[in-house]
């Protein structure tokens, strides 16, 4: 479905974002209707991981392919491509979805966060480092996914005020498959960071 | 997918008018079902109205004591209300029981109720029998692999169910769904909403084409502190029911003054077990009387192939529910 070659890479991207940098949501006119415009292309602004950015998008373009052909984030994955694995997960104004199943024009004005935007400069995001120090992963392939997962799952447990078990992290994780099966790691993990961010009011959970 | 028209109104009406000039206008709201669709082509809209702007998130609490669902409310965020946690806590769970938290956090209440059958030979287009995809085509799953499909109210034409768990606590809490059209808003008891697939299987609901949904209504509950969902799936999570039960129960000390059981799984919509309900009022809550009642439940079933052991299930599915919801387990 995607007919564009790669027109926009992450430089272009910041360039284009110079002049608005500041405003978080960019507003947009209230109704974009497809007579108005050629069939097929549609502008839309979107913040992701900080940066403002500006496209212009065939509707069928998912967010997922979004992030990777047209902005070159290619940490998000493409696992199944129907909401199935997990693989594609990234945070939409703090909470996660599967960016395979959203299209990027239902996303205008929303803030973006992928696995790219979590580490703020060399200082890994704590997620990060409990995976790396607890054996979270195999291949990797879904890492990026169950990062971004983790990251909602911490941030709700946070709103709701939910006790975290080991169970309950296994349920609450269940939308991001491992299929090298390194769960008890991956559970270890969350478990671990769930743990630091209810030992200190500077909550690393609520990062992200 | 194939190209489509896409706008984005601010206001209902223009809605409203967009579903109005061409029944192949198809509304988008979390889009975890219909852009699934679309890949496969199983839905092919020509133009995609996103209501994502209009202002149907709110839940609340109205003057006469009903709670209303905003039809744009993300799953998640219903599930998880205060309102919802306290007086409609079947509610909760049965919405916790499906799909994954990614998608409950896209997913609307809406956009719930339209969900299409999960049956392969509809989501599937390389299967070249379908009559809810292709009218006229047959049924592929009659003859072939139908493990997951209905045992109740089914029709040569379709034995697909209906894969919601939220729509079956809404069925058994006597929902309505309220709205909108050209005329004005209307509403729609939740019993009456989906439909049986009798000749027309291509048909899930009785909602108009020019039809916005607009919230759903909740009555006030005597069930919150009896109340149970159950889902069976072949994994502890993430999967589809193969049979639930929503079992809700307003007791009289030990006594039952009335009950409310639903079925997932089993039909082509979320299935009233009225017959069980009504055996159970006045019996005391005990076990031998779930399961007399109980059996009532699948007398008229009428299994295939793969599915005979829903017949079984749902029984034992009904009696663990309503041993839970009067906590007598």
């Amino acid at each position: 479905m995607n007919d564009q070659r790669l027109e926009f890479n992450r430089r272009d991207c910041v360039k284009t974002a110079g002049p608005i940098t500041g405003a978080a949501v960019i507003s947009v006119p209230p109704l974009i209707d497809a007579r108005d415009a050629p069939p097929s292309r549609v502008s839309m602004n979107i913040l992701i991981n900080g940066k403002p950015c500006s496209f212009t998008v065939d509707p069928r373009m998912t967010l997922l392919d979004l992030l990777r052909e047209r902005i070159g984030l290619t940490g998000t994955k493409k696992g199944c491509d129907h909401g199935q694995c997990g693989a594609c997960t990234v945070l939409v104004n703090g909470r996660r979805i599967n960016s395979c199943l959203s299209l990027a024009l239902t996303n205008d004005g929303e803030t973006i966060t992928t696995i790219e935007g979590l580490a703020v400069g060399d200082q890994l995001h704590p997620l990060q480092t409990a995976f790396i120090e607890c054996d979270g992963l195999q291949c990797g392939y879904c890492t990026p996914g169950q990062i971004c997962s983790a990251a909602g799952l911490l941030r709700e447990a946070a709103q709701e005020r939910t006790e975290l078990t080991d169970d309950e992290i296994r349920e609450q994780m269940s939308g991001n498959i491992c299929r090298c099966g390194a769960y008890p790691g991956i559970v270890e993990a969350i478990h671990k960071v769930y743990r630091q961010s209810r030992g200190s009011d500077d909550s690393a959970a609520g990062r992200g | 997918m194939f190209p489509f028209e896409y706008e984005r109104p601010t206001q209902q009406d223009k809605v409203i008018d967009s579903l109005s000039r061409s029944h192949r206008t198809k509304i988008l709201a979390g889009g975890t079902n219909l852009v699934d669709l679309m890949k496969n082509g199983v839905e092919q809209p020509e133009r995609l109205v996103d209501i994502n702007r209009l202002d149907l998130t709110g839940i609340v609490q109205l003057g006469d004591g009903r709670v209303r669902l905003g039809a744009l409310a993300h799953n998640s965020d219903t599930a998880n209300h205060p309102l919802i946690r306290e007086h409609y806590p079947l509610l909760s769970q049965a919405i916790l029981s499906g799909a994954s938290p990614q998608l409950r956090n896209m997913a609307t209440n809406g956009g719930n109720l339209l969900q299409r059958t999960r049956c392969y030979y509809f989501t599937d287009p390389g299967f070249p029998q379908c009559n809810k995809r292709l009218p006229g085509s047959g049924c592929g799953a009659l003859e072939g692999f139908n493990r997951i499909h209905a045992i109740l109210g089914s029709s040569r034409q379709c034995v697909a169910t209906h894969p919601s768990d939220m729509c079956v606590a809404l069925a058994a809490l006597d929902a309505s769904v309220r709205v909108q059209n050209s005329k004005g808003i209307r509403t729609i008891e939740f019993s009456k909403f989906h439909r049986l697939p009798g000749d027309t299987p291509s048909v899930d609901t009785n909602l108009e084409p020019d039809e916005l949904i607009l919230s759903i209504d909740l009555p006030p509950s005597p069930f919150a502190s009896h109340s149970h969902y159950l889902n069976i799936r072949d994994r502890a999570s993430y999967a589809f029911a193969l049979v639930s039960v929503a079992a809700a129960l307003e007791m009289d000390g030990e006594k039952i003054q009335s009950a409310r059981i639903a079925l997932g799984g089993v039909a082509h919509k979320p299935w009233r077990a009225t017959e069980v309900e009504n055996e159970l009022v006045g019996r005391r809550a005990a076990r031998s009387a779930f399961e007399s009642a109980a059996r009532l439940a699948v007398r008229d079933a009428r299994p295939l192939n793969h599915n005979m052991f829903k017949v079984e299930l749902v029984p034992h599915a009904i009696v663990r529910a309503l041993s839970l919801a009067g906590g007598v387990a």
